[in-house]
């Protein structure tokens, strides 16, 4: 297992790995998204309250998962590297960061999508959105400090600390539905006790949201690939790489 | 099939949230393949220039 993690933290590996497993991630994912949307689109029945608005939640409830998903993966790759100097936890965070913030502005945008036929109002600053809109500026700050500052070690170290200190603004997130009052719905589907939501609408949920991690997957490595080549530009692996196109 | 993706009154709001996902999901494809192609013309030009300057310094 160590040794194994050893070799694939090494930017070599890593390089040529990740270059084998994007495919399949990719091609999972189409698929996966596919099947989600028809479920989505044509198989599942109006809401009895919302009507077809609530088809909205199908991308905006995945997409609010993910920014929350990534700001973790993201945390805990700046928290490894600011521990153990690794440098492709800094680039996975690094990369992260703005799938992250994408996925962010999909939740807050269609969010507000979703918002305007069902509340009368595009926004509103309850204790969710705010905490949403929050957690943008906090993907906004790490990218910010990564591409302020020239060295790339060091910026990784910034940004690391100011990902870990914002994590706190996770729960937040998460439990602001139950500890404020607010306009935004509960949760639905993680709760304990059995998800207050019917399967023809659960399954293309499940599946989007599985669509999206993999789409993460996806994309996360190829950003991070370009990276390490980036990075390991003086290395003679990436000088034999290149010499060979 | 396809009269179900009406979605009567609340067309606008539906497909715009959609058609925005789409758009900042492709984009998310599209930018580190534009940045890997810079990249490696960037790489590949600097790597023949110093195969020359090599090569002249020993000519």
């Amino acid at each position: 297992m160590w040794a194994f993690l050893h070799k694939f933290s090494s930017p070599k590996y890593f390089y040529f790995l990740s270059g084998r497993l994007i495919p399949w991630f990719a091609w999972s994912c189409l698929a996966v998204m596919l099947v989600g949307l028809y479920y989505g689109l044509f198989e599942a029945p109006p809401d009895y309250q919302q009507g077809e608005s609530y088809r909205i939640m199908f991308v905006h409830v995945p997409a609010a998962w993910m920014s929350m998903f990534i700001y973790m993966v993201m945390a805990v790759a700046g928290g490894i590297g600011l521990i153990w100097h690794i440098k492709l936890a800094e680039i996975m965070a690094a990369s992260s960061a703005p799938i992250g913030a994408s996925f962010t502005f999909l939740a807050l945008v269609t969010g507000a999508l979703w918002g305007k036929p069902m509340w009368g109002t595009w926004w509103v600053w309850d204790a969710r959105l705010t905490a949403e809109l929050i957690l943008l500026f906090l993907y906004l700050g790490v990218i910010a400090l990564n591409s302020a500052i020239e060295d790339k070690r060091t910026a990784a170290r910034a940004s690391g600390v100011l990902a870990l200190v914002g994590v706190v603004n996770i729960p937040i997130i998460h439990y602001s539905v139950e500890w404020w009052n607010t306009l935004h719905q509960g949760a639905s589907v993680t709760k304990l006790d059995a998800p207050s939501i019917h399967i023809s609408m659960l399954i293309p949920l499940l599946l989007m949201a599985v669509a999206f991690k993999l789409y993460y997957a996806t994309v996360v490595l190829m950003r991070a690939r370009c990276e390490v080549l980036d990075r390991e530009r003086n290395s003679s692996w990436v000088q034999d790489l290149i010499s060979a196109k | 099939m396809f009269e179900s993706l009406q979605m009567g009154k609340y067309a606008f709001y539906i497909w715009t949230s959609y058609g925005l996902t789409l758009v900042v999901l492709v984009a998310n494809i599209i930018i580190p393949l534009s940045q890997e192609r810079t990249l490696l013309r960037t790489l590949g030009r600097k790597l023949r220039r110093k195969r020359r300057d090599n090569n002249e310094s020993k000519a």
